[in-house]
């Protein structure tokens, strides 16, 4: 055990890898070259279509203790991991690794196929019951949570090797070239899915939306695609994109949002150029609201949208706010729609939204996040993976990759959660460094960080609730009281991966 | 600042609900109004003192105004409302069913009673009378005179309709002249007048026209049943930039003038005296709660020295 540089203890290693310790968001240096694959060739006789998943699954030469890999953009809508993880199982293959980009509740049907050693690593978070049961020790099955520009740092780098990934392809044609704007299982971008067609030994491409050549727009090509496989569904379309997501008509959510305005207001950065990015949540779409409405007051052309988009973003396209959205994943039917037909509203990967060891991501163009958070602490780390319980329930998302990249990273979250303070002493568990996170915003008050001494003068002098972060803190107490300490056992059941590479901190089981 | 209390927004928040009472601190309303009335069961009028009681002693950094509507005095919790909840320092007492003059004396002596008990000032609890009834519409006018705890006038249009057995509409026709009556009797004795609620809180549009024409009548605030209607409410009664700059103009005109010993002066033509500062301080007051103008005003610079 080594502790790393924000005091947490971290294994010398993991899956029999050495582990680097977390020490700062930016100076870790890449040292390895691009991964790389076998070439193919595929002539002008060759067919990529197959009958079945298990033909591809075959055809891919998958084996025991490798790796396959899905996207989430089907979200908790997505039946392709169950289907290809049950069509493994059949094949008798065991000890496989998911590398998907995350996993969904709905995928609490994988299990069984845990328990019965069909699937042993998860190179991914998870979202819902394999977490929680991770947590308690009820599921024996190492998890490594990465961010999503760690994801694709780490198969671009060839840290996680994909051996197949299949790839859920909304609109496809025979030779494998797709989109997601269309089709019964529409979801708009395919951001996450782009490096593993990139990276993977093989790559199969399912789709319920079987389209005569060429599918058109093409977001991923033919040329990175083995085999087409159709399929009769890739999943529920009601859970794949909302139909709609809403402002919250919560007034501690609406007090919070009005404080986050407030900061990003006397910021300064408010201005032409602006770039902005929220998540989904009802309290980040009221800031989006409350931001639209100041730059059409102040008739400020931003710069682009970025991230999780939803209908707020478009709208705000639309009305011609931004030059354009950045959209490695669309959140609602509405930008699902706009994508498929606005041409500003552009298609990126993964690697491009957020991988901190490319040429420069999109994450650092960024002027300010609006961000969620579980929990955060005196010293301003973000837990976003695992409850005050203790239990593993969240992935990572862009959290850690938004926040070290933006001008300012604002946390926006209720004083309290039930009967439980959300400002800590020390966060449960380290998501995202407060190194790289400004201002938490709570109805209850806002803290901004030191190293913005401007900032905190100018909401100081607009009569903003500014507090010192300890102050919030001990008034949240004095409502909540101190809640006793939870106890974990020794056993690391997984590691939080930042960005980078390096180990932000661990998730140990639950005393129970 | 002459007393000058910005009152545009009361709050209501029901007194049995602990999870509400304790957002009371973060809201941006001027006020609030905490009920033991109405909004609690009558199965928990005890259990929702204590808990008024206990959120009010923990309430330290005060950063509105309190209120807590107590049932009637004629009730059989009127008075243990009084006993639980003033020992823990509300600035006033909304005092429903306000409808005669003799009504308020009576709790006039007794916040008199209870100071002398807690040994505070007397005088430090505030009255917000609720103008009804068509008794108590008929009656404001003493009303308002009834006792010098008396700080503004609050219109209560559910139970005045209730009590004229007719509808209340969106457009408020029928409140007209409740309304005019109650701001006259107000302004004629020096105080405030607070509009009645308004019940749909979903729909911001009535309420903003609503807002803009009890502005327009005279009134200095509203009641609110729910925290996202601050906003509106605030929104309507800021002032407008012109009236701002105006007012600004006026100050540094009487400044001027207090200077050259004199209480009045021209600006652009006109004469600027006591009214005109009065109103210019109120617009600058408002503005400033706004944070539209970063000003310090002296009162002395504008009242002149005593």
């Amino acid at each position: 055990m080594v502790k790393n540089s924000l005091g947490r203890w971290i294994p010398e290693s993991f899956l029999g890898k050495p582990l680097i310790p977390y020490n700062d968001p930016f100076s870790l240096q890449p040292d390895s070259r691009h991964a790389s694959r076998a070439l193919r060739r595929v002539n002008p006789q060759d067919d990529k279509l197959l009958p079945t998943l298990r033909e591809a699954i075959q055809a891919c030469d998958l084996r025991d203790g490798m790796t396959i890999a899905t996207h989430h953009h089907l979200r908790n809508g997505d039946a392709l991991l169950e289907l290809v993880v049950k069509e493994i199982d059949a094949l008798g293959l065991r000890d496989i690794r998911i590398a998907s980009s995350s996993v969904h509740p709905v995928h609490a049907s994988l299990i069984p196929y845990i328990h019965k050693g069909v699937i042993t690593v998860l190179e991914c978070g998870v979202n819902g019951p394999i977490g929680q049961q991770i947590s308690t020790g009820e599921l024996q099955c190492p998890v490594v949570v990465r961010t999503h520009g760690g994801r694709a740092r780490a198969i671009i780098s060839g840290q996680v090797q994909v051996d197949a990934a299949f790839i859920a392809a909304p609109t496809c044609d025979c030779y494998g070239n797709m989109n997601g704007y269309f089709g019964p299982s529409a979801c708009g971008s395919l951001g996450y899915a782009h490096t593993d067609a990139l990276y993977a030994k093989k790559v199969v491409a399912v789709t319920d939306n079987l389209v005569p050549y060429p599918a058109a727009p093409i977001a991923i090509p033919q040329t990175l695609i083995d085999y087409v496989v159709p399929v009769q569904t890739l999943g529920n379309p009601q859970k794949i994109v909302s139909t709609t997501t809403r402002i919250t008509t919560d007034p501690v959510g609406l007090q919070i949002a009005r404080n986050a305005s407030l900061v990003i207001e006397a910021s300064g950065l408010l201005d032409h150029g602006f770039a902005f990015q929220t998540g989904s949540g009802g309290i980040s779409l009221a800031v989006a609201d409350q931001v639209k409405r100041l730059m059409r007051q102040r008739q400020i052309k931003g710069s682009f949208g970025c991230g999780g988009i939803t209908g707020y973003f478009v709208d705000m396209l639309e009305e011609g706010l931004f030059e354009a959205l950045m959209d490695v994943q669309c959140f609602d039917i509405r930008a699902v729609e706009s994508i498929g037909r606005n041409r500003n509203h552009l298609e990126i990967s993964a690697d491009m939204y957020a991988n901190p060891f490319n040429a420069g991501a999109v994450v650092n163009r960024l002027d300010c996040v609006i961000l969620g958070a579980t929990e955060v602490d005196i010293n301003y780390n973000v837990n976003v993976n695992t409850e005050s319980t203790g239990y593993l329930l969240h992935n990572t998302g862009g959290h850690s990759d938004t926040a070290a990249g933006a001008k300012l990273a604002i946390i926006v979250a209720p004083s309290m959660r039930g009967r439980l303070p959300i400002i800590r002493n020390e966060v449960t568990t380290v998501t995202t460094p407060g190194d790289t996170v400004d201002v938490i915003v709570t109805e209850r008050g806002i803290a901004v960080h030191d190293r913005h001494p401007e900032l905190q003068k100018e909401l100081a002098r607009r009569q903003a609730p500014l507090k010192d972060i300890h102050q919030l803190h001990k008034e949240i107490l004095a409502t909540t009281g101190k809640p006793r300490p939870l106890e974990f056992t020794d056993n690391v059941v997984g590691l939080i991966e930042y960005r980078d590479g390096s180990i932000i901190d661990v998730v140990r089981q639950i005393k129970e | 600042m002459g007393g000058f209390k910005l009152r545009r927004s009361l709050l209501y928040v029901p007194g049995n609900m602990p999870s509400m009472l304790q957002n009371i601190p973060i809201f941006q309303c001027d006020g609030v109004i905490i009920d033991l009335e109405d909004a609690v069961p009558l199965s928990e009028k005890d259990a929702a003192r204590v808990l008024v009681r206990n959120f009010l002693q923990g309430y330290q950094d005060r950063n509105k105004e309190i209120l807590v509507r107590i049932n009637p005095l004629d009730s059989k919790w009127g008075l243990a409302d009084l006993q639980e909840v003033l020992p823990a320092f509300p600035d006033g007492i909304r005092l429903p069913k306000a409808d005669t003059q003799e009504i308020v004396e009576r709790l006039d002596t007794l916040l008199t009673e209870f100071e002398e008990e807690l040994g505070v000032e007397i005088g430090r609890f505030k009255i917000l009378p609720s103008i009804e009834s068509a008794q108590g519409v008929i009656n404001c006018i003493r009303i308002a005179r009834s006792s010098t705890r008396v700080f503004a006038l609050a219109f209560g249009a559910e139970d005045y309709t209730a009590s004229l057995e007719i509808e209340r509409t969106k457009s408020g026709e029928e409140l007209f002249a409740a309304r005019t009556r109650v701001i006259w009797a107000a302004r004629a004795a020096g105080i405030q007048a607070i509009d009645s609620i308004f019940a749909d809180a979903a729909d911001m549009d009535g309420l903003r026209k609503e807002t803009q024409l009890i502005k327009t009548l005279g009134f200095t605030g509203k009641s609110l049943v729910n925290p996202r209607q601050i906003e509106v409410v605030h929104d309507v009664f800021a002032p407008k930039q012109e009236e701002i700059d105006y007012a600004l103009q006026v100050v540094e005109a009487i400044q001027r003038a207090r200077e050259m010993g004199t209480g009045v002066i021209a600006l652009h033509g006109r004469m600027v005296d006591a009214p005109v500062v009065k109103r210019a301080v109120r617009v600058l007051k408002t503005a400033q709660a706004h944070g539209m103008v970063d000003i310090d005003l002296d009162d002395e610079v504008i009242y002149g020295q005593e």
